[in-house]
């Protein structure tokens, strides 16, 4: 039994750690927060370039390193406890994962080099209105060679290069690249829940757009590309928790209330347990999706389901409790709590929500049992 | 990242199974339980006779140093074979207390002719041996226990009453926690004792659970003469005695215990849905199911680290705390959900109408206690956040005052 990273993958995590430590401070984090015209941290995004990170799991003949999709893990995990205000997931978790998995050598040899060196920032443009995107409802049409529509909100998009948009195509629906640069794009910023990860409306008017992957084959690509990224959004969701509980922790030592810790009191003792089980369950989840999307196993799309519902469940805990836990003083702007409650209902909501994922996953369960 | 043994632990886990194929039938061949087809006593005859191959064969004591006739094995070794002994229904539950906790308790303690005597006849399962700790008065807080002897001679005199002690009325002897000092603060006037169950003066009465089964029962103590050299870790040290039992909880290695999302997400397809369907396709059924496969394999994955740790020759933390909080809540919320799913119907225990025999009703009514037992939810989340967390202890009250002093309520 070896179900644990290597030496080699807990020491890149560590250095990660460090590194982001020390260029993903809170400073840089509430820079962007507070500033409505910021979209991102434009020298962390090119730090984050230098250190190779973005092509970490990009393949060398495309400018990558040529790691895997564990490493991949790692650093996900440390992005998510420091808040990175990058469009980091949307690049590498999404658009760079469904150029490696559908696009053409053309394609790959395009965007994978420049996306490793930083150059190219991608995007998720699917959402039109509130609900899961279906074929049905979709307004946005691709002709072919150009795409028309309306997407909000699309994470990241304000500052994308380029975007993988689902449209309607013939009789069904097709994901298709985009060129943010080129004509007919009007991205404009919106606010959102969370201001630390910009948000955009993108308008298409006969934008030129080249297919990904299969004609009509949009949503079930989609799906697959969600399902690689599942796991590694889970792994940022579970950094994120797992900074929720060691502040939550710290804070429950230092406070003082009657006269002792307030960490002394099971009420909290009982809540910071929770938290830890939580995070257990996700944690323990989410290796298993680790394994089966660096492994392409047959077990990945329920692997993801589960790594995706335990992770949301995880971090909405630990940062509402987190907030509970800090009592008045978690309710202000100026304690960071609230960067983390914000954080942790992004990544629930993009990419599908839990109560979605919870069909899903009975629905692979039903097929596992039915193979 | 991979799921394979080494090559030692493949041989080892080929040789388990080999013997329990060899000397136990797999769970659910038979249409009843071994326990349920056989008489009580007839059901311990078996569980003797299995231990002895058991011994026979090299699978008991697998981590016990050599020279305690043990395996000298590394811990990972033992989950293996409690892997593989959970896929059959074999009789080993009236030995796990006490080869698990109480025997190595008396290796850790005893003199080598006290060894020499006792831990032989339990390897081999000619002994059974139970844990008597809690007290009517002292369960979570078991160091409040009021069960007191006295020095008369050569012999200490016990008198008192233990409860929860499963297996007492089968065992053969038991380690028993007592106070030799109400004078000292409550921890410290402590001392253990092994304990011939068959002396005079031992009185066993079985426990009706709410449940209606006797699983456990009450032990009375009037006037039990023990003599003084069955003390063990000397006067006084009876805590840190009973530390040593309590770390001996063996790692828990078996499934669930009882219907898990599996058998209820199975068993929903049979059953009437509320919209003409059947529960399986009902959305907010559906929901839960996801919830309840995310906690199951959660814990799954989570002995798997375990292992791995194990593997590695590295002592897995306090981590497995989280085990029994995950498996007897989700016992409870399966159980409970299938039985409000099934309407008024979900009221019947008579097997003769119930489905699949009234084990979700049974199942609902044991998940209660199994919240309790063993350390309650409350107590293990205080394991969590103290020796994981590390949170501060909670104010003690009762620390510098002597027993006797301390107020006990009722």
């Amino acid at each position: 039994m070896n179900f644990d990273f290597s030496d080699d993958q807990k020491y890149l995590k560590e250095q990660a750690r460090k590194f982001l430590s020390e260029q993903s401070s809170m400073t840089t984090v509430r820079a962007v927060l507070n500033d409505e015209q910021k979209s991102h941290d434009a020298a962390l995004w090119k730090a984050i370039a230098e250190m190779g990170w973005l092509g970490a799991a990009i393949p060398e003949e495309y400018g990558g390193l040529g790691l895997g999709e564990l490493e991949l893990c790692v650093l996900a995990e440390e992005m998510g406890r420091s808040l990175a205000p990058v469009p980091w997931a949307s690049t590498v978790y999404f658009f760079a994962e469904a150029i490696k998995i559908a696009g053409t050598d053309a394609q790959k040899s395009a965007i994978l080099p420049k996306l490793a060196e930083g150059g190219v920032i991608g995007c998720v443009a699917a959402s039109e209105g509130p609900g899961e995107p279906r074929a049905a409802t979709l307004k946005t049409v691709f002709d072919g060679t150009s795409v028309t529509g309306m997407k909000v909100p699309v994470t990241d998009g304000d500052c994308a290069t380029h975007a993988l948009v689902l449209a309607k195509h013939q009789d069904g629906t097709s994901l298709v690249i985009v060129d943010l640069t080129g004509a007919g794009v009007e991205a404009k910023a919106i606010k959102t829940f969370d201001p630390t990860r910009s948000h955009a409306t993108l308008t298409f008017t006969k934008a030129p757009a080249q297919l990904l992957g299969e004609a009509g084959d949009g949503e079930a690509l989609l799906q697959r590309i969600y399902d690689r990224a599942a796991v590694l959004l889970a792994f940022e969701q579970i950094g994120g928790s797992q900074a929720c509980l060691d502040m939550a922790t710290d804070y429950a030592k230092g406070r003082y209330a009657f006269s002792r810790q307030i960490g002394s009191f099971q009420a909290i003792k009982h809540k910071l347990a929770d938290m830890y089980v939580a995070l257990e369950i996700a944690r323990s989840n989410a290796f298993y999706g680790a394994w089966a999307l660096s492994s392409d196993a047959p077990e990945l799309p329920l692997a993801a389901a589960a790594a995706r519902i335990a992770a949301c469940d995880a971090y909405y805990l630990a940062s509402k409790e987190n907030i509970q836990t800090h009592g008045g003083m978690g309710f202000t702007w100026e304690v960071d709590c609230h960067l983390y409650y914000r954080r942790a209902k992004l990544l629930a909501v993009q990419a599908g929500a839990p109560s979605l994922w919870k069909e899903k996953l009975v629905r692979r369960l039903e097929m596992r049992n039915a193979a | 990242m991979d799921f394979n043994d080494t090559p030692e632990e493949a041989a080892f886990r080929q040789r388990a199974q080999a013997f329990l194929a060899a000397h136990a039938q797999p769970k659910g061949s038979q249409t009843e339980s071994l326990q349920k087809r056989l008489s009580d006593k007839e059901y311990m005859l078996a569980a003797k006779a299995y231990q002895k191959a058991k011994a026979e064969n090299g699978f008991a004591g697998i981590t016990w140093p050599k020279e305690q006739g043990g395996q000298g094995l590394a811990p990972i070794f033992s989950v293996i074979f409690g892997q593989e002994e959970a896929k059959y229904d074999a009789p080993a539950g009236p030995f796990t207390i006490g080869l698990g906790m109480c025997v190595p308790t008396v290796i850790a303690f005893a003199t080598d002719a006290q060894k020499e005597r006792h831990v032989g006849p339990a390897l081999r399962g000619e002994e059974i041996w139970c844990q008597l700790f809690s007290e009517p008065s002292a369960g979570s807080d078991v160091a409040g226990l009021k069960t007191k002897a006295v020095r008369d001679g050569d012999d200490w005199v016990i008198n008192g009453q233990k409860v929860w002690t499963s297996g007492a009325h089968y065992s053969d002897w038991g380690i028993v926690l007592v106070r030799t000092n109400a004078d000292k603060a409550k921890h410290k006037g402590l001392s253990m004792f092994f304990i011939d169950m068959k002396s005079p003066g031992i009185d066993v009465r079985p426990i009706h659970q709410m449940s209606g089964g006797s699983n456990f029962n009450e032990v009375y103590f009037t006037d039990v003469r023990v003599p003084h050299s069955q003390m063990l870790g000397g006067e006084g040290n009876g805590w840190s005695v009973a530390l040593v039992t309590l770390m001996n909880e063996r790692l828990a290695v078996g499934g669930s215990p009882g219907p898990d999302y599996k058998e209820i997400f199975e068993w929903a397809k049979t059953m009437p849905g509320q919209d003409g369907g059947t529960l399986a396709e009902d959305q907010s059924f559906r929901q839960k199911v996801a919830d309840w496969f995310v906690r199951a394999e959660g814990y799954k994955l989570a002995k798997f680290r375990t292992m791995t740790a194990l593997s590695k020759g590295q002592t897995p933390g306090p981590e497995s705390s989280i085990g029994k909080i995950i498996t007897a809540n989700q016992l409870q919320d399966i159980t409970h959900n299938a039985m409000e799913a099934m309407d008024h119907f979900g009221i019947i225990t008579d097997t003769a109408y119930a489905p699949s025999e009234g084990v979700f009703q049974q199942s609902h009514m044991w998940a209660a206690g199994l919240r309790i037992a063993g350390g309650t939810d409350e107590i293990l989340k205080n394991i969590i956040a103290e020796r994981i967390l590390g949170l501060p202890g909670d104010v003690r009250v009762d620390k510098d005052v002597a027993f006797k002093d301390l107020p006990s309520g009722r």
